[in-house]
């Protein structure tokens, strides 16, 4: 299946999904005015994939910001790579936060607890 | 919170009182998409100017995202005769940092009838422990529906989560329909 690229912009995420190699990236910034229209190919895509996932599925998160308008269609994503794991792929997580940010770790943590997923939470030395 | 309806409400008063006191950034006017973006950048680049640390930083600008799109969703109420002076969605908006904290002022009319709901909902997050603010955020995370408008009912919660600290707001009598509501953010 085609890979997903997407450059990132002010206010959405870099996007990239590649199914042959099982990795799943979002990275930048994520506070769009309305975030479902953004995250709806994303989901979509995540759908076909879970028909052909790779055994061993990575998947990258780093987000400077997000907004809660953004923080539903992420737990959306999550679900999808939760249905993943559940069908016997593995995923794992890597949630990636600036130290000093112990909101952005907490967001990851809020996550975890929700999502029946390994999360590994990777501190970014801030730059 | 109480009225004092012996004083006249004047918005453009209102904001010239708050941009006073130590302001770093100050907007009034209508929030469009685009006027959202340009107050980003410019929160962004006042915040790098000061060279404000990272976590201060990182908390200004998400409560600043948050309290903007929340304007930019629910500022649609301004009463007739002040339209053609404000425009159709007007918003308050100003940091400030009155001695080491810094402050987050926003501001719209709401109709009188939301004053309840809204006093109800701030005073029921003030009134919650960080833990239970987690438990809360949570719950309507993983089981509310995304609103047509994209909002999900976390801007708030996030807000307080992210300042640590409790929420102050006032409700400025316009006329029998509406107010004006202002909440103010510490971080």
């Amino acid at each position: 299946m085609d890979t997903l690229s997407i450059e990132g912009t002010a206010k959405t995420p870099t996007v990239r999904f590649d199914a042959s190699k099982g990795l799943i990236e979002l990275k930048g910034r994520s506070i769009p005015e309305n975030s479902i229209e953004f995250y709806k190919p994303l989901v979509e895509w995540l759908e076909s994939y879970a028909k052909e996932a790779k055994s061993q599925s990575t998947v990258n998160i780093q987000l400077e910001y997000f907004n809660t308008s953004s923080s539903k269609c992420i737990l959306d994503i999550f679900k999808r790579l939760e249905a993943i794991h559940k069908n016997g792929s593995e995923v794992a997580i890597n949630w990636f936060y600036d130290e000093d940010d112990e909101d952005m770790l907490e967001a990851g943590q809020d996550y975890e607890s929700i999502i029946r997923v390994p999360f590994r939470m990777m501190e970014v030395a801030a730059g | 919170m109480s009225f004092d309806v012996n004083q006249l409400f004047d918005v453009n008063q209102l904001f010239a009182e708050i941009c006073e006191e130590d302001n770093l950034f100050a907007f009034e006017g209508t929030i469009t998409s685009e006027e959202i973006n340009t107050i980003l950048e410019n929160v962004e680049a006042r915040m790098a100017e000061l060279q404000i640390d990272l976590k201060h930083r990182k908390k200004i600008y998400n409560i600043t995202v948050e309290c903007i799109q929340n304007l930019y969703h629910h500022s649609d109420m301004v009463p007739e005769p002040l339209v053609e002076k404000l425009g159709k969605n007007y918003g308050q908006f100003v940091l400030r940092r009155p001695g080491n904290g810094y402050f987050i002022t926003v501001g719209n009319f709401v109709l009188n009838e939301k004053i309840k709901f809204l006093s109800e909902k701030i005073d029921k997050l003030n009134s919650l422990s960080s833990d239970e603010l987690k438990e809360m955020y949570k719950f309507i995370l993983n089981y509310q529906k995304l609103s047509s408008k994209g909002g999900g009912g976390l801007g708030l919660i996030d807000i307080v989560r992210k300042s640590e600290h409790k929420l102050m707001y006032r409700f400025y009598p316009y006329n029998d329909d509406y107010c004006f509501y202002r909440l103010d953010i510490v971080i």
